[in-house]
């Protein structure tokens, strides 16, 4: 249904760029991942919103998780003569052939969401987020919500051993530092999912006391949080007033548990990663100006006084 | 012997392992084993693991039938998903409740025919039949709810997942009146026995006048129809499908638990409580590991230890070693007894 539809959609953006733009146009090739999460469709929908407003013709290819078929792809885009090409690698080693064909060929590569290991002559640039910096706002934002009370935070983990967990905890110690009265009473992995965040949440308020004594609940993503709130309404307490809960993702579904007071703060992960990419690109095309081997994306935080009803209708469309 | 210690004892070591493991966590978290009633309805870690192991009881009853036929479903995880999902698009388009309930039903029972097809009918090893569905079954899930977590917010329906009746949350209900129906249905009439005669040997059971290939059919299809009540627990649990994670790994979770139950993967003799008992001491360790605080990194770790212990002290060969002291004892005795009386 929805490949059709954006099958749809693409062929009418093919045709009104074969019609309506110069020659001058750019196309570009993107090597997505697949569509293992919503974000990760929320992201290629904003990439072809992106390309088609500035008229940049995309080449679009899924690789359903597996390397060789993004490998596959960036030859074929190359073999096209495209005029860039945008991946977002699967795994971070094993690129430098193909990166190094694409150099011959003197085209310029652009990494979105992740880096990889190779040399970096290789790519031009890398749009990505500063994953220990969403965790560090996250602390930060808690620190100055509960200023100086006494705070036990319990967290749920990413999956054990992921970096965005590893970061994630990392930033989030980090942005608590300053502020002794806060501390992490418990720390346990929920898998970035609902069910094992709602179960690791049970357990947390069942072994601190009934739920009392948690004062705020840090996930390091947005569905671990939504879990945990139907965890703490289910033992009689109240999400958002009685515990705190600040994640990460800025999915939709937290700014309606927002919208309802039931979550506090989000950092956003943002799914426009061709944005920025693109701004390089044009940049660089225009008068050579070589960007910087990084560029970080914004990471904003999203509080309940940002309208959260009215982002959630904004993202609810984009494909999460 | 009567019929109720015939029972214990196979039900011994089962037991045993479970009593001992709630014993060593109630050591490292005090306040574990306490049950009180809050907002009326059973409250504590205790009530926590009967309700948590629901999706994995349900999943173990099925799959100890497929196991005794000697075969093995590896597709219930998938078809969590795929019930999940039906049952949330249904939900959210606002059908009532029976009708949700009755299609995810049918839906379960459906995937688990065609595991029964390609086993009974077409005769493929059920590890790779049932595989077709593992891999195919998320695809169709995601197929189903679009790609996305489908949400839905009907409070009837998640009752299912989160609600409770007289005090005692609704999964329990679930998961153990599914298992006494299947049960008594089973061991009351001969199923029981000629689905173990098929497991032993299913050519020799149909010479003998068998229908093997039904039974089969029937186990596929329970094991699917038990996935499908999972599915919904679990889908009304989160109020939402998430075709992606809902059941996965937990096909896993269930063959272990039939192989800590003492059921052998060789098909034949099969013990559901002692099955279920399996997914109770698996689930305890879970819920035991978040309220212990250890840190996450060490947590497969502890359950594969604690696992390895309770399957080797079950393994023949520490039986073999088991008797042989038990029968050197019993020999020195009757030497001893010998002897004082040729003095």
């Amino acid at each position: 249904m929805k490949k059709a539809l954006f099958a749809a959609t693409a062929a009418a953006i093919f045709a009104t760029l074969a019609s309506g733009v110069s020659a001058q146009s750019l196309t570009v090739g993107f090597s997505q991942i697949g569509s293992e999460s919503g974000w990760r469709a929320a992201e290629t929908t904003l990439t072809k919103q992106q390309a088609e407003k500035r008229g940049i013709t995309l080449k679009f290819a899924d690789a359903q998780q597996k390397q060789e078929n993004q490998i596959k792809a960036i030859r074929g885009f190359i073999a096209q003569g495209v005029d860039a090409i945008l991946i977002a690698p699967v795994v971070s080693t094993g690129w430098d052939a193909v990166l190094k064909e694409a150099k011959e060929e003197k085209i310029p590569v652009i990494l979105l969401d992740r880096e990889i290991d190779s040399p970096k002559d290789l790519f031009l640039t890398a749009v990505t987020s500063d994953q220990v910096y969403e965790g560090k706002v996250a602390g930060e934002w808690l620190a100055k919500d509960v200023g100086s009370k006494d705070c036990k935070v319990v967290e749920l983990q990413g999956t054990t051993g992921s970096s965005p967990a590893i970061n994630r905890k990392k930033g989030f110690e980090e942005g608590i530092k300053a502020a002794s009265n806060i501390k992490i009473v418990r720390s346990q992995t929920g898998d970035f999912t609902r069910t094992k965040g709602k179960e690791v949440m049970e357990s947390f308020i069942k072994a601190e006391g009934g739920g009392k004594d948690i004062c705020a609940v840090y996930a390091h993503n947005d569905d671990m949080a939504v879990g945990a709130i139907q965890a703490i309404k289910e033992a009689g307490l109240k999400p958002g007033t009685d515990i705190k809960i600040v994640s990460i993702d800025a999915v939709p579904d937290i700014f309606q548990a927002m919208a309802k007071g039931e979550a506090n703060a989000t950092v956003e992960l943002t799914p426009d990663m061709a944005g920025p990419a693109f701004d390089a690109l044009e940049a660089y095309l225009k008068d050579k100006k070589e960007p910087k081997k990084w560029i970080q994306t914004e990471s904003k935080l999203y509080t309940q006084k940002d309208d959260p009803m009215k982002i959630y209708e904004a993202k609810k469309g984009l494909g999460y | 012997m009567n019929w109720f210690t015939r029972r214990l004892r196979r039900l011994a070591p089962q037991l045993a392992a479970l009593a001992i493991i709630l014993g060593v966590i109630s050591l490292v978290a005090p306040g574990f084993l306490t049950v009180s009633v809050q907002n009326g309805r059973l409250y504590g870690s205790l009530i926590d693991i009967l309700v948590r192991a629901a999706p994995v009881a349900l999943l173990t009853v099925g799959m100890t039938l497929v196991i005794a036929t000697r075969g093995i479903d590896l597709s219930i995880g998938a078809v969590i998903a795929i019930c999940g999902a039906v049952a949330a698009t249904l939900i959210s388009d606002g059908y009532p409740l029976p009708v949700v309930i009755a299609v995810s039903l049918g839906v379960g029972i459906a995937c688990g025919l065609w595991n029964g097809v390609l086993v009974a009918v077409l005769d493929i090893q059920p590890i790779i039949a049932t595989l077709i569905l593992m891999v195919a079954g998320r695809g169709i899930a995601q197929l189903i709810t679009e790609g996305v977590i489908l949400t839905f917010n009907d409070d009837t329906f998640s009752a299912l997942g989160s609600g409770a009746l007289a005090g005692i949350p609704i999964p329990i209900y679930l998961w153990v009146g599914t298992a006494l129906a299947i049960g008594l249905l089973i061991r009351r009439t001969a199923l029981g026995f000629l689905i173990e005669a098929t497991g032993i040997n299913r050519r020799a059971a149909s010479l003998a006048g068998v229908r093997a290939r039904f039974l089969l059919f029937s186990a596929y299809a329970i094991s699917g129809l038990c996935a499908a009540i999972a599915g919904m627990i679990v889908t009304a649990d989160i109020r939402g499908a998430d075709a992606n994670n809902a059941g996965l790994w937990l096909e896993l979770d269930a063959i272990l638990a039939v192989v800590v139950g003492g059921t052998s993967l060789n098909g034949g003799r099969f013990s559901i409580t002692a099955s279920l008992i399996g997914a109770l001491i698996i689930q305890s360790i879970n819920t035991g590991i978040l309220v212990s605080g250890f840190p996450p990194e060490f947590n497969l770790i502890i359950k594969a230890g604690i696992i390895i212990v309770v399957l080797t002290l079950q393994s023949p060969a520490i039986a073999t070693v088991f008797g042989f002291i038990k029968a050197t004892r019993r020999g020195d005795k009757l030497n001893h007894g010998a002897k004082e009386a040729t003095r």
